[in-house]
């Protein structure tokens, strides 16, 4: 058996495995006998535990793919998803709405968030223009997340209450503490199909591995990638971002994890990484919630203590490889 | 016969003009050498020849069908083309990246038979089979530029478009890559190839492309165009071409006197 086919079946098993044990753990702990219909904690596990738990295996997903697909795009293993802008972008319509106080009806935030990541991508794509170009296609995501990132700064500081500047400030945080079937339904399509278009972009993103010259000379059309990336990446981002908030350094950590097993052609590394993406992503959520604090640690805090690290690895790594 | 020919074209780039209509024909089964001082246009007509700029007159026949009639892919299949000092960004082994010359040929359903004979059968011509496990970063110069040239040849292309592949290379690797050029025309296949060097343009070439500021100066067969006049005029060098006691020609280039 070739060694992706069985990473990918163990990263099947360890979905599995982590599925069950996110709908046991918590702050309460719901042992097997209690699953049943009749039984008075069933509410907790079909109400609030599945649809956490389905909502961290998607958005885990789709940000691991994202970052594969990106790092791919763009040739460089430190690509992120979050690089072009559309999850600040994202994040910035879910901030207006807090501003607003809008988010009393539980639809808007996430509809603010999708506006604003659309909004981010039309405005990349006017950026870009036709050329199909990957460094004006960097820079103009570079710029992009910093307005975006000001001007969420800006609606932070002139906040109208203290309780919305609180909102805003935790729910950048990202976190899928209280989620719905409802996050489930708003996510599902848009996830599914940004992963579909992500996932034609693999035979292409291998051609690119020699550069944009020969793959051209070999019938990429890279204004087609382009775009399939650019709506690809934003849909799973955006998605994501609307129903769970900012959740960083999945889609940069996750592509890393599996090149050992399956070795570096773009295309290899696509499934995997949102097998393993999905994994990581239940096995922090429920590790914030078993752990004795006493307000649940937020899942974006989490990843960014675990990624910050790592991040600091790949760079002594690439220093060593330098030197 | 499938001939890849320019008619009048002529391209300007960020407002200079790099090509001035340059028309020329070629022909299969030969090595066709461009020639040219640095900025001559060389590198990009075989761009334009491989459909990566589109000029702005003139254009460019492949088999008797303008360019612009054909699909990326289709295209992608008649002509390889294997760019100056190509990068490989990610350190993938030597199998998978000469595989990856299939592209333009790929079906839904993966990979084919085909693909696996023409795959292996261009790791055999340019000699690299015997590190096909090897990771890319793992090469010497020499075996590198002859994976790239594999993974060009792997997609069975009729016109071998070829831009200076003897750059970085030994005097042992560069013949043997010239070699392989030539095994390559032998087999039907059309090569043209930008070259600096004049002697190995000697030693490989069936017709010499002499370029210089965007035009053509001269084509034709070797003997006809690399004269001391042509390499005076576009050079502006004097030259001496002799011959070895084994008959193999060579040039020598000395400043001009003036």
């Amino acid at each position: 058996m070739n060694r992706a086919l069985s990473l990918n079946l163990a990263l099947l098993v360890g979905i599995a495995a982590a599925f069950v044990l996110s709908l046991l753990a918590g702050k309460v702990w719901i042992p097997l006998d209690a699953w049943s219909v009749g039984d008075p904690r069933w509410p907790i596990i079909a109400e609030l535990r599945l649809p956490r738990t389905v909502l961290a295996a998607m958005v885990g997903a789709a940000l691991g793919l994202s970052g594969a697909a990106m790092q791919g795009y763009l040739r460089n293993p430190l690509a992120d998803p979050g690089l072009f802008g559309v999850s600040s972008g994202a994040a910035l319509g879910a901030v207006i709405s807090l501003y607003f106080g809008y988010a009393a009806a539980p639809w808007l935030l996430p509809a603010f968030a999708l506006t604003g990541a659309a909004v981010t991508m039309t405005i990349l794509a006017l950026l870009v223009g036709r050329s199909g170009s990957v460094i004006l296609f960097t820079l103009a995501g570079v710029i992009l997340s910093s307005v975006a990132g000001s001007m969420t700064a800006l609606a932070i500081s002139l906040a109208p209450t203290p309780f919305a500047t609180s909102q805003i400030v935790t729910w950048l945080m990202g976190a899928l503490t209280d989620r719905s079937w409802d996050d489930v339904m708003l996510a599902l399509p848009l996830l599914a199909l940004g992963c579909v278009l992500l996932a034609f972009t693999g035979r292409t993103l291998d051609a690119l591995t020699l550069g944009e010259s020969a793959a051209r000379s070999m019938g990429v059309d890279p204004l087609r990638l382009q775009l399939l990336i650019v709506i690809g990446v934003a849909l799973c981002v955006g998605a994501s971002v609307a129903t769970a908030g900012i959740i960083g350094f999945i889609g940069l950590i996750v592509p890393h994890l599996v090149r050992p097993f399956v070795g570096n052609r773009p295309s290899a590394v696509l499934l995997p990484s949102a097998l393993a993406g999905a994994l990581l992503l239940l096995v922090a959520d429920c590790l914030v919630r078993a752990m004795p604090t006493v307000s649940e640690l937020r899942l974006g805090i989490a990843m960014s203590m675990l990624g910050g690290p790592f991040f600091l690895f790949l760079l002594l790594r690439m220093r060593r490889g330098l030197a | 016969m499938s001939v890849l020919k320019a008619e009048g074209i002529s391209l300007r780039l960020s407002g200079r003009t790099v090509l001035d209509a340059v028309s020329a024909a070629f022909k299969p089964g030969q090595v066709t050498a461009v020639l040219g001082p640095n900025g001559a246009g060389k590198s990009t007509l075989l761009s334009c020849l491989a459909g990566l700029h589109t000029p702005d007159e003139g254009r460019v026949m492949i088999g008797g069908r303008p360019r612009a009639t054909l699909g990326l892919r289709d295209l992608a299949r008649q002509i390889g083309l294997l760019p100056q000092g190509a990068d490989v960004h990610w350190d993938v082994d030597v199998a998978t990246l000469v595989a990856l010359g299939r592209y333009p040929h790929r079906t839904r359903w993966g990979e084919t038979k085909a693909d696996r004979i023409a795959v292996a059968s261009a790791m055999a011509a340019t000699d690299v089979a015997q590190f096909a496990a090897r990771p890319m970063t793992a090469l010497s110069g020499g075996e590198r530029a002859r994976v790239l040239l594999a993974r060009v040849l792997a997609g069975e292309p009729q016109w071998l478009l070829a831009d200076e592949p003897l750059a970085n290379l030994d005097p042992a690797h560069q013949l043997d890559t010239l070699e392989c050029l030539r095994d390559v025309a032998r087999s039907g296949a059309g090569v043209i190839v930008v070259l600096h060097d004049l002697n190995h343009a000697i030693r490989v070439a069936d017709e010499v492309l002499l370029m210089c500021d965007g035009r053509i100066v001269a084509q034709g067969a070797l003997e006809d165009v690399l004269t001391p006049q042509s390499i005076a005029t576009t050079y502006g060098v004097s030259s001496h071409i002799g011959t070895t006691p084994d008959g193999l020609r060579f040039i020598v280039t000395t400043p001009m006197v003036r």
